[in-house]
């Protein structure tokens, strides 16, 4: 059980505030989804959600207790980051990387427990990478590299995952593997998911709960069939969506669009 | 979670083969070779020397020492000292650098390079000047007041680009802070006639160790090193970047305060005693790395012995180089520092 509740929030970096006064709550057990215009404060909203920035005013809340209040290894414990760009130090190799996820279990010296092994090798099955994990986590291509590093997130076994634009440089192949791989982890063990997501028409696809952000502010939310309207892309993109129906999840997707302000 | 946990159970049971890498085991190894090492380059290195000792005399006069031998005299009171310093400071600069390395994500990271070497240097040289005389204890604080100070100034310049803290920029900006304050050493140092003295300050020389000196530095090394032990998890984390750290629990802002404080320490003792050596810190963790693997739980226990060794066997050949003559210690460092410097470079601050 976990509400993640966000009461009031301003953030920014030094004097310049992004999101002043916003109020959202995450549904339990549900893929929700960030989307929004290049600077309109989605990975800001992300990043005070998993606590890389404090808001400077209102709060985060995690089963109605202030997420700065509680001790931030119970928190690793409950919730796992995958931030936007990671940097992968050389010579690591694939299984001591994902074995960093099981960091908030462990204290001291102590090594390894049983339960930690079958955490770390677990991680590496469900995302696939268990046949190189032996290889240095640098000699892999981008898309096996992304998946090493949603291990070791899962590694961390915890409810909530939150991810900053997990397909940002990826094929469209790989794509689609993260974001499959997200919804199974969704759909077979009720993990609460929260993420940002450039491409709309993935974000409508998997997602159950979609927020749709401009200029720091909320200006829409709901399921995709009530976000995903060409009122809501114009005001939200300023574009002018032609909008169908995906076949697949049956879920609004935008065929192609054109600028508002004209051509 | 406990659907989790079921398919843990179930998978475990399907017999996942992963080979866990015996990382620990090399560690290990490392470390005990590297002891090996060490007694056997502390024997050698006593024994070298203007009066020529072999190494059975060496082994008496530690074990069961005669006052009466001028042998034994030697040995306990100059040539003992020295290695031991030697042995410690090496263990100081490398710990400092792999701290520095790990904490900022800076492959170039070395007390020498950015500039605290420098620092340290200068309050030497302040202390020298306006307050001579004054016991090693109190030159001890100078020292780690010295090496603060530009640690503030070298970050301070170093973030006040919009684009952060590059290793590149960190290194360019010890380069300035090294510059300024060593010119200003030497401006004290020709105005309070101190040239003599403070030249070994730049050029390092290990001759000054004695079981005083060492008396009073030891407690504040072995602190040190509980210190770097116990930050060592942390500082792995932290390596992997500020924002999977806080992911993993870490308080990032914590870890860096707490392990600065125990580089400031390292680098001040190791400069206070030798002299602003550069690069040991720089050589030995990346050494160390290559041996151990990336987890500072190994590197740093490691770095202690590797770079006990390496200063050990550094001062060894520059006493055997030209005697009876001493080659000065940093310059000899430096002529392996420098290329392996521009390699590092080279690689686009990458490597970490």
């Amino acid at each position: 059980m976990s509400t993640l509740t966000i009461e009031q929030i301003a953030v920014g970096y030094g004097d310049s505030i992004i999101i002043d006064g916003l109020d959202v709550t995450i549904p339990e057990n549900k893929i929700t989804t960030i989307i929004g215009p290049n600077g309109c404060g989605k990975s800001t909203l992300l990043k005070t959600i998993s606590r890389l920035l404090k808001a400077q005013k209102g709060s985060v809340y995690l089963d109605g207790k202030a997420i700065h209040q509680l001790s931030t290894k119970d928190i690793a414990k409950r919730m796992a980051i995958l931030p936007q760009t990671t940097e992968t130090p050389s010579g690591l190799t694939v299984y001591e990387l994902v074995s960093y996820g099981r960091f908030p279990y462990q204290k001291g010296f102590h090594s390894m427990k049983k339960e930690d092994v079958e955490a770390v090798q677990w991680a590496l099955e469900v995302t696939g990478v268990t046949d190189f994990s032996d290889r240095p986590v640098e000699a892999l291509s981008g898309g096996q590299r992304q998946r090493v590093w949603i291990a070791m997130a899962l590694a961390q076994e915890t409810e909530i995952l939150v991810l900053d634009e997990p397909t940002t440089y990826l094929d469209l192949a790989h794509q689609l593997d993260i974001l499959l791989l997200l919804k199974s982890l969704n759909e077979k063990e009720n993990r609460t998911i929260v993420m940002v997501l450039h491409d709309l028409n993935h974000a409508s696809r998997f997602s159950d709960y979609l927020i749709a952000m401009k200029d720091g502010a909320i200006v829409t939310e709901g399921t995709p069939n009530e976000v995903m309207t060409a009122e809501n892309m114009e005001a939200v993109f300023d574009i002018q969506a032609i909008m169908t129906e995906c076949p697949l999840s049956n879920h609004p997707i935008c065929l192609t669009y054109q600028s508002s302000k004209g051509v | 979670m406990s659907r989790t946990k079921n398919m843990t159970e179930q998978d475990s049971s399907q017999t996942i083969k992963v080979k866990t890498k015996s990382k620990p085991i090399t560690g290990v190894l490392v470390l005990l070779i590297g002891i090996i090492g060490l007694i056997f380059a502390i024997g050698l290195s006593i024994s070298f020397g203007a009066a020529d000792i072999d190494l059975m005399t060496v082994w008496s006069a530690v074990f069961s020492f005669n006052g009466d031998l001028t042998s034994h005299q030697i040995i306990q009171e100059i040539r003992l000292p020295r290695v031991l310093g030697a042995a410690i400071i090496g263990a100081c600069f490398s710990v400092a650098g792999a701290i520095m390395q790990g904490m900022t994500r800076n492959p170039l990271a070395d007390s020498g390079l950015l500039g605290l070497n420098a620092g340290a240097a200068f309050m030497v040289a302040i202390s020298l000047s306006f307050f001579p005389g004054l016991s090693y204890q109190y030159f001890l604080f100078f020292s780690f007041a010295g090496a603060a100070m530009s640690t503030i100034i070298v970050f301070g310049i170093g973030s006040m680009s919009r684009l952060g803290l590059t290793p590149m920029r960190l290194v360019l900006a010890g380069a300035a802070v090294t510059a300024l304050l060593t010119s200003l050493s030497q401006g004290i140092a020709i105005h309070f006639d101190l040239e003599q003295d403070l030249a070994f300050w730049y050029a390092g020389d290990v001759s000054r160790a004695t079981w005083e000196n060492l008396e009073y530095m030891f407690p504040w090394v072995l602190i040190a090193f509980i210190g770097a032990l116990f930050l060592s998890r942390s500082i792995t984390l932290l390596s992997l970047g500020e924002e999977i750290a806080i992911g993993l629990g870490q308080r990032p802002t914590l870890i860096k305060i707490a392990g600065f404080i125990v580089v400031l320490i390292l680098a001040g003792i190791a400069v206070s005693m030798v002299g602003a050596v550069s690069f040991v810190g720089l050589l030995i963790p990346h050494l160390t790395r290559f041996l151990v693997g990336h987890d500072y739980r190994w590197i740093i226990p490691n770095s202690i012995v590797v770079g006990s060794l390496f200063m050990v066997i550094a001062d060894l050949c520059a006493r055997m180089m030209n005697p009876p003559n001493e080659t000065p210690i940093g310059a000899l460092i430096a002529v392996i520092g420098v290329p392996f410097f521009l390699y590092i470079a080279r690689k686009g601050g990458k490597g970490l």
